[in-house]
């Protein structure tokens, strides 16, 4: 059965290998390879660095947030990258919202508090498109949204290269190497020294990248460290059975002729 | 069914008026049992195993799911965040789809193999079919659920091939929808639905075990028991034995749920719903790719006869061809191992079906569209052709006369025509 099986393989790899790539298509809209930094947050026993968390949380509030909403991450989550009870409540209040009605049916507005999610740049979508001519997109989910996730974004913030010769763009977009048809509506956010940050960290463009990239990452996945915690321990545990019931197994059978 | 020998009175009295001991000790117990199955035979009990946890993953998700098209996309993130281990429980029942088809795709293929389909199994066999293709639409509705963007289209794609139908193919749209597009009604409806079918799955599992225990378990000979020293009974030499295979299977599911729990999934389902804005590439979940590739095979209107109807059509007769797998395949040995050219066929189909699911992946371009159309062409032609024909002139080797005699050393002139797995 294992020759067979192995001939059934060959012949799948064979006709797979036969048909055409799905790769991207050739010419000036080609799409380089993603760049792929390390991020602490990868593989088995990767966990989310906590300084670059709480910096990557600093590019976030004073540079993408002017521009992009963060409406699935409550203001009080954010304890979980190292801000404290008063600097939440302070961020919150940075921002208005609206609420209502009152006693007299009028809607008003109010400082935001640490239950309100993230309030946006903008009150809708129509309005931010309306300066930018896209508009951008809600960065809650943006680390799980796209093909690449981490490496997408990372990519899409590096990207940022003068226009290839021959090139022509429509006003008001930016060359990206990284975003589909290259005019990206998005201004390059991030200049050497764009942000200042608390731990004293130089501000250079890679590094501000890669630090907002975990945040974005934690935005998206907050239960990663927990649950890769867990699935250690589970998966540890079941391995114990396994070879228990293994071993049970060969006991139970021992005297069972039988030769599969 | 009695015989339950018990000293406890308390379960003699209950046996007397419903005999549910009765019944485990026959049916869980004493079961007798090939005793040569391989490993392969693990594959229904993980299924069954599989569907439990889908059941029970699925009623606490609903606990907090709200079938609403402005919400829906939003409560299944309230589950990722908020909820008590919602993560953890999301991430068993979205990759425990994928495990489940994993599982019955293989459990089929065991049947094809080892012949299981043929006589006294047919009834067997059929049940199964029909487990299978309820599992598919349980899992298309449930992937509309959690409302992003391949959820929606999925669906407006997929209930837009009834379209495809003649004169009556737009009402059946519009009544599948409940409306004029995929919306509200819609999803309340799948939701319903999904929640309702696992529960008639599992009613079909306890027939389909009946059917099983009816004509007893086919084995990797495919001969049939001859005698009780064929058999050992089911515990615990099988309990045990499907012990090992749910540790070995739930390290795989977990390593997944634990550390890749977004491997098989769409990116793009991660965006809300937007009936204004079609993403660049549909694609169905990977267990349905090989049938979408079936469906796109077909490119040329014949007659007035629609290439979208013709694919339609291929895609159903794609699966309903199994049913009519006892006739079509006339050879009177059940295991490919005394086959030697059908063993060969059996491997050449799996990797068509593998070829066609990745071809189904690919964006329909001429030259992918020329292989789909060889491999679904091939798909037909191994059951409609290839079967037929092997049943009447391919010269089986010859059979063991029973479980033991193959078993047992060199039991002298019997056959041993058994490669080691
Ligand atoms: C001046 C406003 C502005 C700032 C500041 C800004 N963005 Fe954007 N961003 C945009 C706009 C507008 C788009 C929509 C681009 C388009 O669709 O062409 C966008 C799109 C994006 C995208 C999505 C690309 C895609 O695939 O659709 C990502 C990711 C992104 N921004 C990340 C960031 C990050 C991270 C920051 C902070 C470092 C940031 N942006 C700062 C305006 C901004
Ligand atoms: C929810 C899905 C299913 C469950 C839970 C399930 C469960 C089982 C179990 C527990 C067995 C006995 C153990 C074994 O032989 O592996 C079995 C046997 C069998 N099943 Fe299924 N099954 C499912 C789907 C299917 C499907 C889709 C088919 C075929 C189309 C199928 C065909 C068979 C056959 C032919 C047997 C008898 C096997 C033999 O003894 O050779 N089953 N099933």
């Amino acid at each position: 059965m294992m020759r067979s099986l192995l001939i059934g393989f060959a012949v799948a790899l064979a006709m797979i290998a036969g048909a055409p790539p799905a790769g991207a298509a050739p010419g000036p809209n080609r799409i380089p390879p993603l760049l792929r930094p390390h991020f602490s947050f990868q593989g088995v026993f990767g966990r989310y660095n906590k300084a670059a968390l709480k910096r990557g949380f600093e590019v976030f509030h004073q540079v993408c947030s002017n521009c992009h909403a963060l409406n699935r991450v409550d203001y009080h989550s954010l304890s979980a990258v190292g801000l404290t009870k008063a600097q939440i409540k302070a961020l919150a209040a940075e921002r208005q919202i609206q609420a209502g009605p009152n006693a007299e049916g009028k809607m008003f507005m109010r400082p935001g508090r640490p239950s309100d999610p993230y309030i946006p740049p903008f009150p809708n979508a129509e309005a931010a498109a309306a300066v930018y001519g896209a508009a951008p997109p809600d960065l809650s989910l943006m680390a799980v949204q796209r093909k690449g996730g981490p490496d997408f974004i990372y990519s899409i913030l590096m990207g940022f290269v003068p226009a290839p010769k021959g090139v022509s763009l429509p006003p008001n977009k930016f060359y990206n190497e990284y975003f589909p048809g290259h005019a990206i509506s998005m201004p390059p956010p991030l200049a050497p020294g764009a942000v200042t940050y608390a731990d004293g960290t130089k501000a250079t463009v890679p590094q501000m990248a890669h630090d907002v990239v975990t945040f974005l990452n934690w935005a998206a996945q907050p239960h990663l460290d927990e649950r890769k915690a867990l699935g250690l321990r589970v998966l540890g545990f079941v391995a114990f059975l396994t070879i228990l019931f293994y071993a049970l197994k060969r006991q139970i059978w021992k005297n069972v002729d039988q030769r599969d | 069914m009695s015989g339950l020998k018990t000293d406890n009175r308390v379960i003699g009295w209950i046996d007397e008026r419903l005999p549910v001991f009765s019944m485990l000790q026959n049916s869980a117990v004493e079961y007798p049992t090939p005793k040569n199955l391989n490993y392969w035979w693990n594959f229904g009990s993980l299924a069954g195993f599989m569907l439990v946890v889908m059941i029970v993953t699925g009623i606490f998700l609903a606990m907090h799911y709200v079938p609403n098209t402005k919400m829906a996309f939003g409560s299944v993130d309230h589950i990722m965040r908020d909820v008590n281990y919602g993560w953890l429980i999301r991430y068993l029942h979205m990759n425990g789809a994928t495990m489940f088809f994993i599982l019955v795709y293989i459990h089929i293929f065991r049947g094809l193999y080892y012949g299981s389909y043929k006589s006294p199994r047919e009834m067997l066999w059929w049940i199964g079919i029909v487990i299978f293709v309820l599992m598919m639409a349980t899992a298309f509705m449930g992937y509309v659920l959690p409302w992003g963007q391949m959820s929606f289209w999925g669906a407006t794609v997929i209930t837009n091939l009834f379209s495809a139908f003649p004169l009556v193919g737009r009402a059946i749209v519009h009544w599948l929808w409940g409306g004029f597009s995929v919306g509200d009604p819609t999803l309340n409806r799948f939701f319903a639905l999904h929640y309702l079918l696992p529960f008639v799955i599992l009613g079909l599992v306890f027939v389909h075990l009946w059917a099983l225990h009816t004509v007893k378990s086919n084995n990797p000979l495919g001969i049939d028991v001859k005698s009780p020293q064929d058999t050992i009974p089911f515990h615990p030499y099988y309990t045990v034995k499907d012990l090992v295979g749910i540790g070995v299977f739930l390290l795989i599911y977990l390593a997944f749920v634990f550390f890749h729990p977004n491997l098989f999934g769409d990116p793009v389902n991660y965006i809300p719903a937007n009936p204004m804005a079609t993403p660049p590439h549909i694609e169905p979940e990977w267990y349905f790719l090989p049938y979408y590739a079936i469906l796109r095979s077909f490119t040329h209107d014949i007659f007035g006869f629609t290439a979208k109807l013709q694919g339609v059509l291929a895609m159903f007769a794609s699966i309903l061809l199994l049913f009519f797998l006892p006739w079509l395949d006339g050879s009177r040995v059940r295991s490919a191992r005394f086959r030697p050219i059908y063993k060969q066929v059996f491997w050449l189909l799996v990797a068509d079906v593998v070829a066609l699911g990745y071809l189904g992946s690919l964006p329909p371009k001429p030259a992918t569209v020329t292989y789909m159309q060889i491999a679904t062409a091939y798909y037909f032609f191994h059951f409609l052709v290839l079967l037929p024909l092997l049943g009447r002139f391919e010269k089986p080797r010859p059979l063991p006369t029973s479980i033991s005699a193959a078993v047992l050393p060199a039991a002298a002139g019997s056959p041993r025509p058994m490669e080691k797995v």
